[in-house]
């Protein structure tokens, strides 16, 4: 099982280690490095490397690699799984996971990766059940412990661990009772130079916001439950019921969590919000080339278009660019030569458009790649697969809760060809 | 306030003061300095020289301290175990507290000390909490084991403690049976023969029910444990199938994979006209998919083993084609991973979309995506024949963009794509022959000089290009200059009255001004073969090749199989079996993929259950490899041996039989018999041997013909075992002549040619009396029967168990080894029946003590069935009485070396179960002759 871990930071160094089992000597991450210094960017770095006696699988979030160090044959996706739990964990305890902030806590982070593992068996990496054992740091409860002595380290067993509902823990109260649920998806799709598209598909989740006193038990049904043919669950869901009914029933976890995800790659489904209209062209004589483009609305069924941001990774050759933009800001650095352009919101009377020229460095030649063009948007109030939560009911408890259900579509991986 | 004031010093030194921090009275103080100190130990500063006076703060009733203690300790323990024996006492008062969370965390963190004077006093706790009321105390105790096993082996298995766990799987909590299962999993895996995890029916059924209850983590555990297990017939099957899909839509990515594996192995076991399986195959599509949208390093691992499950059963994801499109911002090793599952996906049906897509990555930025998107579409050529004029034509567009390294990545596919379809797309030529200046890298110059060589009938100015390569002739890599010599030559033979200067040049450079010893030989060679014999030459040089197909590419069939077995795992990452990289010393166990059984087919014939049987149990009498290859090492395995052993075979016969061996060198050309020995010479005329064994045989003649009992064929050697080969066989005995009959299954992905076979020495000096003779090269999944005829004149050195065979099995891969057991009824000769008075003289000669009984049981046969059906294997009866309602036959039969067996059988009619009793002077022999009777009387 899991041997060890260390946490290096894009500098190359260690700034962390913890080992589960008997002490792995750090020299063991210069492999790691040597991969590292292989990969030009740091996102390329394989996350599997075998060294003559251990291997290394990793992680890269946060522009914090977490390395692991694994000994015998163990299954690559329980632990890169487990690596993530990890970084969510963080995230959970501290607002974000950054280097400084992980050296700032550092007892708390090495008392959490403890009870994470035991002896690289998995133990507690439910956030709820952690919790219990060790408390986040919070300024109030840092105060309260210096002057009353007391501790961040629960002393009951955490009741949720053995449990049949190992998610929740016993006795959550809540004055004001409510759930939330936001339905985001996010839009991955390739466009190519014609403006047909080449490959669409949703990614969608339900990400649920669940305070409710007890142990309530939920059930969710959809108007258009066939949507969903390729879901994972949450472990609270019950399978079955599902399968039969088409419903979510679930008890759910306290507080945040991602009851499922979805995904809807058939074709037909996924409508594509937003339109590219470009013209970039360079000449073989010359040191300009001509630059156009224009974003417009397509399917929007009704809403408008937010937060639009066009990025472009420019060729190697090209010097600067001289734009003008009928709207937002943009900026071309010279350096990494990526050009964005922060649209904001799209008026469907006066389309957004960037024009000017690209100026070649001397003695350039034509740059052999077309530019694609990244795009990033937003549509609040609807989820453009069609996907409607018809109800929300709960049993098991008397009260009446706070029921608020958000719908939102994003740009994932949005990309236009030239 | 926040930790890291822990890491503040001041100029007195640091350990100085933390010392007196640590010895303060104030509780306060006391955790803070505790604190301080494992925050200086988590980024690598050594403060084991407080080690007694943390171990001090240990007493304490404070849960956090007492955590934080316990953390030190377990790092660094073992730099002061004399020391850590102080702590001892705290740990097992800790284990007997009341809160379950102390006795777990201590028992816990015991198992964390690898010091052995701890790990003593570590198993009486250890013991009660693995019987604790709490579950949560009995799941870390069960990692525990683990923990201890790893530190010292022999002392968990003299406590018992791995008989514990395995109670453990039965427990009424779902971790703790996940626990269990994990931690008997890592010890199996560090003893690969113990069969720690043997699982049967009932514990599968109890693992499932634990499967949905317990956590993602258990249900990995649970799930790699499953794919371990063999059901016994396609409905098992199915059920564990139906049991485990639903977790196929888990959120933990590592669930779903383990899911998937044990899926694709069960698969194996059912019917494809099943309505389950193709329900099966439908949902195994989507979770796959799922998996590509996750983060980059999961979506790697995903991919890497996607590779395999596409090559095994390419109908699960053949309409997702799109999933696998490249985003440009994704990391490299995704790109790369993603192109190669495109091309393996592509058919005629898809190759318009996917062509459009590879030809757009060849105008990417990333040079080494670019380029292996070109070969890309190189493959795709080769793999959909319809595509390939499309193919040429895309390539030939991206050479027109001119940049530097796709032309050069162009040609070489495009040379390729020449091998497969010659005399095809040879107008393109003009064209790549534009591009000549360009061209920088070996492979792609190679690549091109190679086309020029091959065409050069067609290109006016050959010898112009070659001889322009020719200049710098030194300067080019070896690949190069190796190609350009060839091409020459090729030249030379094709227009031999312009280009003689050149090739005398190019021989020259080659043999006279060269290093390099290959370079060297191959000029040699073609300057000999020009000079003896042009035409020869011409044959040799000019040769039609081969074609290349896209198998070229795929993973050999038997490792793929096995490659399925560990989905999920490593070795799925690398594409190579945990044998091939998995640290030394610890055995691996090949895995198989289950065969395909039927429940009614299982039930009914126990005698093809070996053939079905784990490749393991058959190969048990294999000596260990390295004797038996000192043994077969001095055999000659060469083109063998139809005339020495021939001519020996006459000498050695002479001690068997002097008759025999008489006729035989007398007249053993002229396709006369010697029926007396068994060893009868592969010429001989089989009419003729019948017909004398029917003169010998007076009293029956009948059921002869038919010759003895032979046993259905059974795999020897698997396929996993010898890079493909798999060999399956029996031994037949058929009027006077013995001989294996072999089935010869190519599993490999190339062509095996130039067999041998060569036997050990052995109890009856079986020998081969023919060389192995197969005609044609065997190609990929063809399968050739061959009779081996096998005479007895070997040379004689008695084995382990008498009847085993030890085989060698060349080919032009490598050479094999396998061991067999013949059955002995195939050494009954046929004038085995002897005279009355004789028997009886012999059977009162022969002492006592060299009489064996056995009962040959469930035989519903009656006397006169059994005397025949024995003669027919050369076991005669001579008499037969009636005592007292039973039938006694008398019988006799000889073997090969001469040997007498004489054999009293009595049976009672109605009762299936038959007495024998068997005398012979070599009284090792008699437990073989019953089985043979077994055999024959059984079949």
């Amino acid at each position: 099982m899991i041997h060890s871990l260390f946490l290096i930071n894009s500098a190359g160094d260690i700034f962390l280690e913890k080992h589960w089992k008997s002490v792995v000597s750090r020299s063991v991450c210069d492999y790691f490095f040597e991969a590292q210094e292989r990969a030009t960017e740091a996102e390329n770095v394989p996350p599997v490397i075998s060294t003559p006696h251990h291997y290394l699988l990793s992680v890269y979030r946060h522009k914090i690699f977490f390395v692991a160090v694994i000994q015998t044959e163990v299954p690559p996706l329980f632990v890169i799984e487990f690596l993530h739990r990890v970084v969510d964990t963080f995230q959970d305890y501290f607002g974000v996971c950054s280097e400084p902030v992980i050296k700032d806590n550092v007892v708390v982070v090495y008392e959490v990766l403890e009870e994470m593992l035991d002896n690289g068996f998995p133990l507690a990496t439910e956030s709820n059940i952690l919790k219990e054992l060790i408390k986040p740091p919070t300024i109030l409860r840092t105060v309260v412990n210096t002057i009353t002595g007391s501790t961040n380290v629960g002393d009951q067993l955490p009741t949720g661990q053995l449990s049949v509902v190992p998610w929740r823990r016993t006795g959550v109260k809540y004055t004001n009772n409510e759930a939330y649920f936001d339905v985001i998806e996010e839009i991955d799709a390739i466009i190519d130079k014609s403006g047909s598209t080449v490959t669409a598909e949703i990614q969608g989740v339900i990400d649920a916001c669940v305070k409710l006193t007890g142990m309530p038990d939920l059930t969710l049904s959809f108007m258009n439950p066939r949507l969903l043919d390729d879901v994972s669950f949450h472990p609270c869901v019950r399978f079955k019921r599902w399968e039969s009914e088409r419903i979510l029933s679930f008890i759910p976890p306290d507080g945040n969590f991602r009851l499922l995800s979805y995904h809807v790659s058939a074709q037909n489904l996924v409508a594509i919000p937003v339109y590219v209209k470009h013209n970039i062209s360079f000449r073989d004589s010359s040191s300009l080339g001509r630059f156009e483009i224009t974003v417009g609305p397509k399917q929007t069924m009704g809403k408008s278009i937010e937060g639009v941001t066009v990025s472009s990774q420019m060729p190697r050759g090209v010097l600067s660019m001289n734009l003008t933009p009928s709207q937002g800001t943009h900026m071309f650095d010279p350096v990494t030569k990526m050009l964005s352009w922060d649209v904001g919101k799209i008026n469907p009377q006066k389309l957004p458009g960037l024009k000017g020229t690209v100026s070649l460095q001397a003695g350039a030649s034509k740059p052999d790649e077309n530019p694609t063009i990244n795009l990033q948007f937003k549509i609040q109030q609807l989820a453009i697969s069609g996907l409607k939560v018809n109800r929300l009911d709960m049993y098991g408890e008397k009260y009446k809760p706070f029921k608020g259900i958000k719908y939102m579509t994003k740009a994932g991986k949005f990309q236009v060809r030239t | 306030m926040t930790d890291s004031k822990y890491f503040t010093t001041t100029k007195k030194g640091e350990i100085f003061e933390l010392k007196a921090e640590l010895n303060s009275d104030k509780k306060e103080k006391k955790k803070e300095a505790v604190k301080k100190v494992i925050a200086s130990m988590t980024v690598g500063k050594d403060v084991s020289a407080l080690f007694p006076d943390v171990v001090n703060c240990m007493q304490t009733d404070n849960l956090e301290l007492k955590k934080l203690v316990y953390l030190y300790l377990m790092n660094y323990a073992k730099s002061q175990p004399d020391m850590a024996i102080m702590a001892v006492n705290t740990f097992v008062k800790d284990c007997e507290d009341p809160n379950p969370l102390i006795r777990a965390l201590a028992v816990r963190t015991m198992g964390c000390i690898r010091v052995d004077k701890i790990t003593e006093y570590l198993c009486e706790p250890l013991r009660k909490c693995l019987k604790d009321e709490d579950p949560y105390v009995r799941k870390t105790a069960a990692v525990c084991v683990a923990k201890l096993h790893d530190i010292n082996a022999q002392l968990v298995e003299d406590q018992g403690f791995l008989d514990t766990l395995k109670d453990l799987i039965s427990d009424s909590n779902p971790m703790v049976v996940a626990n269990a299962v994990a931690a008997l999993s890592e010890i199996a895996e560090s003893h690969p023969s113990s069969n720690l995890l043997d699982l049967n029916p009932q514990s599968i059924n109890k693992l499932l029910t634990a499967l949905n209850e317990c956590t993602e983590w258990g249900q990995i555990f649970i799930l790699d444990c499953l794919a371990n297990y063999t059901p016994k017939d396609d409905r098992e099957a199915q059920s564990i199938c139906e049991r485990v899909t639903p977790r196929l839509s888990h959120a933990n990515s590592a669930v779903v994979l383990s899911a998937v594996k044990v899926l694709m192995k069960f698969m194996e076991m059912l019917s494809k006209d099943l309505d389950y399986y193709g329900t099966l195959l439908k949902k195994l599509a989507p979770p796959l998919v799922t998996l590509l949208s996750a983060e980059p390093e999961l979506q790697y691992v995903a991919l890497r083993n996607i590779n395999l499950i596409v090559q095994k059963r390419p109908e699960i994801l053949k309409h997702e084609m799109k999933v696998f499109f490249v985003k440009y911002n994704d990391p490299i090793y995704v790109k790369l991973e993603k192109l190669d599952i495109m091309i393996r996906l592509a058919s005629q049906a898809n190759i318009a979309q996917v062509l459009a897509e590879l030809k757009e990555y060849a105008t990417e930025v990333d040079v080494d995506f670019v380029r292996k998107a070109v070969r890309a579409i190189g493959r795709c050529a080769i793999k959909v024949e319809q595509s390939a004029e499309r193919c040429v034509s895309t390539l030939l567009d991206l050479i027109q963009t001119k940049v530097n390294y796709v032309v050069q990545e162009a040609i070489v596919v495009i040379k390729d794509i020449f091998r497969k379809y010659p005399n095809k797309y040879e107008s393109v030529i003009a064209t790549l022959c534009e591009n000549l200046d360009s061209l920088d890298e070996p492979e792609a110059r190679a690549a091109m000089i190679w086309i020029v060589g091959e065409y050069a009938e067609r290109i006016d100015n050959a010898d112009e290009l070659l001889e322009s390569f020719l200049e710098g002739f030194h300067d080019e890599s070896t690949q190069v200059q190796l190609q350009l010599l060839t091409a020459i030559v090729k030249l030379f033979l094709k227009k031999p009255t312009e280009t003689q200067e050149l090739v005398q040049q190019v021989l020259s450079l080659a043999t006279q001004d060269s290093d390099n010893p290959d370079l060297r030989d191959r000029g040699y060679i073609y300057w000999r073969l020009l000079s003896t014999d042009p035409v020869a030459a011409k044959e040799v040089v000019l040769a039609e090749k081969p074609l290349i197909s896209e198998e070229t590419d795929l993973i050999e069939p038997t490792l793929l199989d096995e490659l399925i077995c560990y989905i999920g795992t490593l070795a799925s990452v690398y594409h190579k079996p945990p044998s091939a990289f998995v640290e030394g010393g610890r055995g691996v166990v090949h895995k198989s993929l289950p065969p395909r059984t039927t429940s009614s087919e299982s039930t009914e014939s126990p005698e093809t259950a070996p053939a079905g049987a784990p490749p393991g149990e058959q190969l048990d009498v294999i000596p260990t490899q390295g004797d038996l290859l000192g043994d077969l090492l001095n055999l000659d395995l060469g083109p063998p041996v139809s005339g020495p052993p021939l001519a020996t075979s006459s000498v050695q016969m002479g001690a068997v039989d002097l008759l025999g061996s008489g006729l035989d060198s007398l007249i053993g050309a002229s396709n006369f018999v010697s029926p007396p020995a068994a060893a009868v010479p592969a010429n001989l005329g089989a009419p003729m041997g019948s017909g004398l064994s029917d003169l010998f045989d007076l009293t029956s003649g009948v059921g002869t013909l038919s010759g003895s009992y032979v046993a259905p064929k059974a795999v020897w050697l698997p396929a996993m075992k010898a890079k493909g080969l798999e060999i399956s066989g029996t031994f037949t005995r058929q009027v006077g002549s013995i001989s294996m009959d072999l089935q010869l299954t190519n599993k490999a992905l190339q062509v095996m040619t130039d067999f041998a076979i060569q036997f050990n020495r052995n109890s009856f000096g079986l020998a081969p009396a023919a060389p192995l003779q197969v005609h044609a090269p065997l190609s990929p999944n063809q399968t050739v029967e061959i009779s081996l005829p096998l005479n007895t004149v070997g040379s004689v050195m008695k084995m382990e168990p008498l009847n085993n065979l030890q085989v060698a099995v060349k080919n032009n891969i490598d050479v094999f080894y396998f061991s067999t057991l013949y059955p002995l009824h195939i050494l009954f000769v046929e004038d085995g029946k002897m005279d009355r008075q004789m028997f009886l003289a012999t059977w009162k000669d022969i002492p006592n003590e060299n009489e064996a009984q056995f009962q040959i049981r469930d035989c519903p046969l009656n006397a006169e069935a059994v005397s025949s059906r024995l003669q027919s294997s050369n076991i005669f009866t001579i008499a037969k009485r009636n005592v007292e309602g039973q039938d006694m036959l008398y019988q006799s039969l000889k073997l090969t070396n001469g040997i007498w067996v004489l054999a009293e059988l009595r049976i009672q009619p109605g009762n299936p179960s038959f007495m024998l009793s068997l005398k012979c002077r070599a009284p090792e022999v008699s437990q073989h002759v019953y089985q043979a009777y077994e055999t024959i009387l059984k079949n």
